[in-house]
């Protein structure tokens, strides 16, 4: 057989989320140190399709992948399909430690970009103990808003086309088309809302300006990568994050919004030096 | 400076045929200087620079003459890449009826890819 077939495994698991049964959809590949992957507002978990298909990394992790619920292949909990759909703090955190509790997950890693890269700071806030790390991608404590997310959810604009093309200004132009065109994919097959209802926690909610002081990177290392072509969360407003942690962040150049997905193996470069240095430390 | 618009967009093209059914009095600013541009059915027709009497327009899309010139550059830098990269670091400004802007964005985007590197 010439067929070429990825070692990515995907599938279902009932989940209760704060005792709401939920069908979450997740994929994974390798085995060793979990290392849980979060994507970004109103897309899905083929974001990581790079990191579950890397032997470098699934030799000694085992990458996870879940779509949170609306995203991907995980639908609405029943009969929430038409309930105004905004992500909360709280909400977040609850469906990520639900997912690793119900993977009976020792202590994963847990990588999120953007929205993922927000709530790895509200994880080390409330659960330190809970993880061996964490990496943010794109991560800042807040972030402006500079548009008017209504124009994402209103019937006389199509909610793919305009998010799509929110996502493909996010990118780097260098990088490759192919890769840029699959990111903004994801966001044109986004569910109606979602994106708009994820920039809730990003935008508001989320906001962790506050709440700095009480993450201790002592008790949970962090570890940051930006891209310097985003200019939502910016190399910038990273930086600042990394100075009041007092951790280390990377700008990646020639980079965007999307690092593991736009330009995934030029990504995988900086990704498996982080990954080596936490097998370390936990070794 | 946007005069290449009216051969990127020309009826027929690919790119006109990004919007079908698009009619849309844009206008288009670089500091002092203003350009019309009449878009029928997705396709630019014209680009007519001003100053106009009593101009009229759907929407205007604004930014100083060095922005248009680092956002238009081949390889612009970063944060000059995008319209909405521009709007967020408040060098670039829409004004009037943003509907068709906002319905239409990435055939926005690629017009003024188009002429990243005309000049």
């Amino acid at each position: 057989m010439s067929v070429q077939i990825e070692p990515i495994l995907g599938r279902y698991a009932r989940i209760d989320i704060d005792g709401t049964p939920h069908r979450i959809y997740w994929e994974e590949a390798g085995q060793g140190i979990p290392l849980v992957c979060l994507h970004t507002a109103g897309s899905d978990g083929r974001q990581y399709r790079a990191v579950l298909n890397d032997p470098e990394i699934t030799r000694h992790f085992r990458v996870m992948v879940f779509d949170m619920p609306r995203h991907g292949k995980s639908s609405p909990a029943p009969g929430t399909v038409d309930a105004p759909y905004r992500l909360t703090s709280d909400a977040y955190v609850t469906q990520i430690m639900a997912f690793c509790k119900a993977m009976d997950l020792d202590r994963p890693v847990a990588m999120g970009c953007s929205i993922g890269g927000r709530i790895v700071l509200h994880l080390a806030e409330r659960h330190p103990e809970r993880f061996r790390a964490l990496i943010g991608l794109q991560s800042s404590a807040h972030v402006p808003r500079y548009y008017d997310t209504s124009w994402l959810d209103r019937p006389d604009v199509h909610g793919g086309r305009i998010c799509g093309a929110m996502a493909y200004g996010l990118m780097a132009p260098q990088s490759p088309d192919s890769e840029k065109d699959e990111t903004r994919w994801h966001y044109m097959q986004g569910g109606p809302g979602v994106f708009k209802g994820d920039l809730w926690f990003y935008q508001i909610d989320g906001d962790m300006r506050g709440a700095l002081g009480g993450i201790d990177p002592t008790r949970v290392p962090i570890h940051l990568l930006t891209g310097e072509y985003d200019y939502s969360c910016t190399p910038e407003d990273s930086a600042e994050l990394a100075a009041i942690l007092g951790v280390n962040m990377t700008v990646m150049p020639e980079m965007g919004h999307f690092p593991m997905s736009e330009n995934p193996l030029k990504f995988l470069d900086f990704l498996r030096p982080v990954l080596a240095r936490i097998r370390d430390e936990t070794a | 400076m946007f005069q290449d618009l009216t051969r990127a967009a020309a009826p027929g093209s690919s790119l006109a045929a990004m919007a079908p059914g698009l009619d849309w009095h844009l206008m288009l600013e670089s500091g002092d200087d203003s350009f019309a541009v009449p878009i029928r059915d997705g396709a630019v027709i014209t680009v007519t620079q001003g100053p106009f009497v009593m101009p009229s327009w759907q929407t205007r899309i604004v930014a100083e003459p060095v922005i248009w010139a680092e956002f238009l550059a081949p390889l612009p830098r970063p944060g000059r890449h995008d319209v909405m990269a521009l709007l967020r670091h408040g060098v670039m400004r829409f004004d009037g009826d943003l509907h068709p802007l906002m319905a239409n964005l990435l055939y926005v985007k690629r017009l003024f890819e188009a002429l990243r590197g005309a000049e």
